[in-house]
């Protein structure tokens, strides 16, 4: 397990050191994550050692959001005063979201016969 | 005496205590809405303000638990492994299409909110909505957003698209699985995924996907689009 939890620090702080050469381009973490990706890609990393780590951390995701969301009550009067824009910038942007991925998928299946 | 509740100790046990009683709540309802995220925070910031712990005090203790938030967004490169398999098979399209997903859902919400005079820290919060929380929250930040109305508006994305996804899908006339599940982790994250899942397998891995693929390609087009806007 502890094998584990250090290989999944071990991306996360190369992806950190990764993000400040590009000067913070893309968060680190998800950087960290690609690398990850590609060492298990590489069998740089067997999959059955960080697989009790990985389970931890999805299983519970939700929960690591939670203290952050608090935060919103100093938030709330941008929310009050713009309700409106964000119900409906989310709402139609979600369902343009899957109708062009959907339909460009499907598109290339269709296509290739 | 007050200085207790304002300790590391007892803000911890007391958001993983909150966390789990939704938990608990939303298994025994199964309610979409009463989702543990959306049930937690209003009954922490009611309990925070009761017992008189101050903002600093929540945040410092509760450190421990937003620090993984950056781990867990590193082990959604194991789950795009899992699944390497089925994006070889399908790179051309898969990518393609998350990539346009991706742009058409950053540009909609800067022109939607655009539209409604919202500011720029407004539309910095909403551009990552429908890439997963701990991602989204990170995009948010390094854009000039705040993370806590991205944490809320993520997850309120998600169970709205797992409930209209389907929907649209139908609509459309798509019929291709790999199609249904790419759009609905896309569009929709984690829980539009439990959603997939419920339409089938392939759709349930494919959206698990697009989840890790959303999240890069939108890391990514942010910046992008800001600079180019700008």
């Amino acid at each position: 397990m502890l094998a584990g939890v250090f290989i999944i620090l071990f991306f996360y702080a190369l992806g950190e050191g990764v993000a400040w050469l590009v000067q913070g381009f893309i968060p680190g973490s998800v950087i960290g994550m690609l690398l990850l990706f590609t060492a298990l890609c590489l069998k740089l990393v067997k999959p059955e050692q960080i697989k009790p780590v990985v389970k931890f951390l999805c299983d519970n995701m939700a929960l690591f959001f939670v203290p952050a969301g608090v935060g919103i009550v100093n938030a709330t009067d941008i929310l009050s005063r713009h309700w409106q824009a964000i119900l409906t910038a989310c709402a139609a942007s979600t369902v343009l979201v899957i109708a062009i991925v959907a339909y460009i998928q499907q598109w290339f299946e269709k296509r290739r016969g | 005496m007050e200085n207790v509740f304002n300790s590391e100790i007892f803000i911890l046990t007391l958001v993983v205590g909150v966390y789990l009683f939704a938990v608990w709540l939303y298994r025994k309802v199964r309610l979409a809405l009463l989702h543990p995220v959306l049930v937690s925070i209003p009954v922490l910031a009611v309990v925070t303000r009761v017992l008189g712990i101050s903002y600093e005090s929540f945040e410092q203790g509760s450190r421990i638990i937003t620090f993984l938030l950056g781990p867990s967004v590193v082990v959604l490169g194991y789950l795009l492994y899992e699944q390497v398999a089925c994006l070889k098979e399908n790179m051309v399209s898969i990518l393609t299409a998350v990539f346009v997903g991706s742009a058409v859902g950053i540009l909609s919400v800067i022109y939607i909110a655009g539209f409604f005079d919202a500011d720029r820290m407004l539309i910095a919060s909403l551009q990552p909505k429908s890439v997963t929380t701990p991602i989204a929250m990170s995009i948010a930040a390094k854009s000039g957003g705040i993370p806590s109305i991205t944490a809320i508006v993520v997850i309120v994305v998600g169970i709205f698209g797992g409930v209209v996804g389907p929907f649209v899908l139908d609509k459309l006339g798509i019929t291709s699985r790999i199609a249904k599940g790419l759009a609905m982790g896309s569009a929709a994250h984690g829980l539009g995924t439990a959603r997939a899942m419920e339409l089938g397998t392939v759709e349930g891995a494919i959206s698990g996907l697009a989840i890790g693929l959303m999240g890069t390609m939108t890391a990514i087009l942010v910046p992008v689009v800001e600079a180019l806007l700008n």
